[in-house]
């Protein structure tokens, strides 16, 4: 959006200097938690999900809790604003909103602070603008409950300051009729329509392209610059939370575990837990090389492991002007062709990592489909070793997937729920015949050894593993056939940033000894920066530009690859290589 | 949207089609001599039977009947039943009872089912919802008839709050009861249909999003969970009314209500062919246009829907 944000540290410097303002001002705080604990009462007993969080957000302040998935950092900032689940309460401490203590207010209480005090705006634009009403009546709503003035006119404007153009008529619109991001716009206005003092933003970006991402926050964080808002923004990325946040609040386990201005964490992160965010978080992770880049030093120890960096002239894949066309259905029985990928080239030498780039609607994950043989090709060719598999026969297909395996995005969804560990691995030795049950079990065992998991596991259930867990048997899955390809299909983006790090070098480890070749298929540019040798950047169909990695990112030619790698949060961050 | 609906009229004409075809073939193949039941006990003489033959068309092969029929229907003319009365002017008569029947039950299965399936999931877990679940399941299990005679022998006979039978005016007092029993199996359908989904979308996101915004817990529930909720109800209802429509066969006989059932099951212990398979017909086309009605709702009410 705007060049000072995206350019240097502008924005950081701007951003250091409000909250120390504020507090030799002597200003009351906004927003108080003190010793807040929450509990949910659950079948099992009573189970703590916030102990002892403690936070205080400045008039005017941004603070960011930053948190994996389960920390309590969700629960903690919704208990703010009386919207814990029924199950939940508070159970010690109080919160204190401008100075009144509001831990256990009235409900009328609450509904008036609600949307005119605090506003929010919600993780999932898909999910949270109620399908069956118009846009406007949304918006509308919410300015009549809170005694504003609501006609169409005050309806539009409340829209087009969110940036949502020609807002008037999509005003008459349905959510379904908007994209992702003009979803996030709407409930941003929603939640900024009545002018409140704190805005609470729960993830507002992460269900969002990475590009429109930044478009979002850059838009969130110039109107309530203007509106004088206090933002308590919730995020699992850490560089992101770093970037647009005065103060950061770490949050591990249900307790606050470190909180400071967000510089200072980066650069000296005392809990161990920080420490482990900071060191492995993707997003600073490939800030930190291109900071290292910069600087003159040797990057080979920051990027993941791999066999041969060389250039290698040995093709395992060569993917030549690949096209899929789809037949979409049309009015009066007629159909349209959507061409979802168009006449694209790229190849994978062996034992390297080729990724492929792009937003949602951009055609990776039908490339990786149509090179899994998954999905049959319109026209051109895919050659493994030589061979075009779109001529395979059945036998020979059967051949080639022993060769090439996938790892699919949602570890909750690719394992079979009702297949225990072992039976997940042993599957494909099984049904291409390989061994005895006793050499196979020996397979299996190696298998989990390889991806670092106890062969205690075998015998449990996708269920009882984390997401994590659960892509590390999948991983194991994939390497049972012992495939030279392994294509990864947003393989990494499911999982909690901690988690996506040890995965990354799981995978580049597993390289080095194995001598795999990985197309990496992806949104995360900040993924690729550590794994990938080969970038291939795909928009609406269309491969645009391709090269080594460092090529892309150092001379990103096309203007679509430069706004990917800007949205690449912790843009104006200059962190020091030997941070850790 | 005109270019569906369009469509789906088109659709009805291979329905009815087949439809027709089935049920004509069905009565067909009826063992016996159709003019047996006309002509009663005595019988008639071989004269009267060929003349009866020759009227009603049961000399000519089955294709032939069935195509003379089809253009009886199609010029408007069912023709007349086997006692020689117009099959048209019977259900043009016995119809208005059973919409009237039919309407009323509808009113009161979607009122009380919205209404106690909407506290029943809103309590969801606590003692109404309980209770109010245990009463429906009991509602559902218990056969028809025997509610049916039970609430006409404590409230007809004993309390004597209404008539226990319906009179040939068929006025809305005494068609209350009846109506209630027909739409009691329903209610506890609507009942329960109404309390699953709004437990589901009391945990939707957007309803937590329409709290966040400082709406009332009132406007939130009715505006946000109420009208999601209904989708699906609103499609069983319609589906239903359907039913309802094509006359119940139990009730009215319970309650001697002159109704399209009743008609139908006396046309079938009298062997009256032309009378069953121009009645089933009407009902076929009833319950199509209800259908097709509910798949309009439908589209109303969630603006995703668009039919093309």
């Amino acid at each position: 959006m705007s060049s000072s944000i995206s350019s240097g540290g502008g924005r950081r410097a701007a951003r250091n200097d409000t909250p120390a303002r504020a507090a030799s001002g002597g200003v009351q705080p906004l927003l108080e938690l003190r010793d807040l604990a929450i509990t949910f009462s659950t079948a099992n007993g009573d189970v703590p999900a916030v102990r002892n969080a403690h936070l205080t957000v400045m008039p005017g302040e941004t603070v960011a809790i930053v948190g994996e998935s389960g920390s309590g950092k969700s629960t903690t900032a919704l208990a703010a604003i009386g919207l814990l689940p029924a199950n939940g309460r508070v159970s010690n401490g109080s919160i204190i909103f401008d100075g009144e203590d509001i831990t256990s207010a009235s409900e009328k209480r609450i509904i008036e602070l609600r949307g005119s005090s605090i506003g929010m705006v919600p993780q999932d634009p898909m999910s949270n603008l109620n399908p069956v009403w118009k846009i406007g009546f949304q918006v509308k709503e919410t300015l009549r409950a809170n005694g504003l003035p609501s006609g169409p006119q005050d309806v539009a404007k409340v829209l087009s300051e969110a940036g949502l153009p020609d807002a008037a008529s999509r005003a008459n619109q349905y959510p379904h009729e908007f994209s992702g991001g003009m979803r996030q716009r709407a409930l941003i206005a929603i939640g900024l329509s009545c002018r409140p003092r704190l805005l609470i933003a729960d993830e507002p970006t992460s269900a969002l392209d990475v590009t429109v991402q930044r478009q979002i926050l850059d838009h969130l964080d110039t109107m309530t610059e203007e509106l004088g808002t206090a933002v308590l923004l919730i995020t699992h990325d850490l560089g992101l939370a770093a970037e647009r946040a005065h103060k950061v609040i770490v949050m591990y386990k249900g307790q606050v575990v470190e909180a400071g201005p967000a510089l200072e964490l980066l650069t000296n992160p005392r809990h161990p837990y920080t420490q482990k965010l900071v060191a492995s978080a993707p997003s600073i992770a490939s800030r930190r090389i291109e900071s290292a880049k910069k600087a003159g030093v040797a990057t080979d120890d920051l990027l993941a492991p791999a066999a041969a960096r060389g250039p290698s002239l040995d093709k395992v894949i060569e993917v030549e002007d690949l096209t899929k066309v789809f037949k979409i259905r049309g009015n009066w029985g007629r159909s349209t062709d959507f061409t979802a990928v168009d006449k694209v080239s790229f190849s994978i030498a062996r034992g390297t990592t080729t990724a492929v780039v792009g937003e949602s609607g951009s055609g990776k994950s039908t490339v990786a489909k149509m090179v899994l043989g998954l999905e049959g090709a319109t026209s051109g060719s895919i050659k493994f070793d030589g061979v075009d598999i779109t001529t395979l026969g059945r036998k020979e297909m059967f051949d080639f997937r022993r060769r090439v395996q996938p790892i699919f995005q949602d570890p909750y969804g690719s394992l079979d729920p009702m297949y225990n560990i072992y039976r997940t691995i042993e599957e494909p030795l099984r049904v291409h015949g390989i061994g005895d049950a006793k050499s196979r079990e020996k397979k299996v065992r190696e298998l989990l050894d390889q991806v670092a998991l106890p062969s205690s596991m075998m015998q449990r259930f996708p269920n009882e593993l984390s997401g994590g867990q659960r892509q590390r048997v999948a991983i194991a899955r994939a390497l049972a056939l012992d495939p030279e390809v392994v294509i990864c299909d947003e393989a990494v983006s499911a999982l909690d940033v901690l988690v996506q790090a040890q995965i990354l070098n799981l995978l580049a480890d597993l390289q080095a000894d194995l001598g795999l070749s990985y197309l990496f298929i992806t949104h995360d540019l900040a993924v690729v920066r550590q794994i990938a040798d080969h970038v291939a950047v795909m928009e609406k169909g269309r491969l645009v530009e391709q090269g080594t990695t460092d090529e892309v990112f150092d001379n990103p030619r096309t203007a679509y690859t430069q706004a990917l790698l800007a949205a690449i949060p912790g843009a104006g961050l200059v962190l020091p290589p030997e941070v850790a | 949207m005109v270019w569906y609906i369009v469509r789906r009229f088109l659709q009805l004409i291979p329905v009815f089609l087949g439809a027709t075809l089935l049920v004509y073939f069905l009565v067909f193949s009826l063992p016996g001599d159709a003019t047996a039941a006309i002509c009663g006990e005595r019988g008639c003489t071989p004269a009267v039977v060929a003349g009866l033959r020759e009227q009603y068309n049961l000399d000519q092969p089955f294709w032939i009947q069935y195509l003379l029929y089809l253009k009886g229907v199609l010029t408007f003319d069912l023709g007349t039943n086997f006692s020689g009365r117009p099959i048209a002017t019977i259900i043009a008569e016995v119809f208005p009872t059973t919409a009237k029947l039919a309407i009323m039950a509808l009113v009161i299965e979607a009122v009380f089912g919205i209404v106690f399936g909407l506290i029943a999931g809103l309590r969801k877990g606590r003692i109404f919802d309980s209770s109010v679940l245990v009463l429906s399941l009991i509602v559902i299990a218990v056969p028809i008839f025997v509610l049916g005679f039970l609430m006409q022998f404590l409230i007809g006979v004993k309390l004597q709050w209404t008539n226990p039978t319906v009179s040939g005016d068929a006025t809305f007092t005494e068609l209350l009861l009846p109506a209630v029993v027909l739409g009691l199996v329903s209610f506890a359908y609507v009942l329960r249909l109404t309390r699953t989904s709004i437990i589901e979308n009391v945990n939707a996101d957007y309803v937590r999003t329409a709290t966040a915004k400082g709406l009332s817990h009132r406007r939130v529930v009715v505006v946000h969970v109420l009208r999601n909720s209904l989708i699906p109800v609103v499609t069983f209802l319609g589906a239903d009314l359907g039913a309802l429509m094509g006359g119940a066969i139990v009730t009215e006989g319970i309650f001697n209500v002159n109704g399209v059932g009743n008609t139908l099951y006396r046309a079938v212990l009298n062997g009256d062919g032309p009378m069953v398979v121009s009645i089933v017909t009407f009902l076929i086309l009833i319950f199509c246009l209800a259908n097709l009605l509910v798949d309009l709702l439908y589209a109303w009410l969630d603006p995703r829907i668009r039919y093309a």
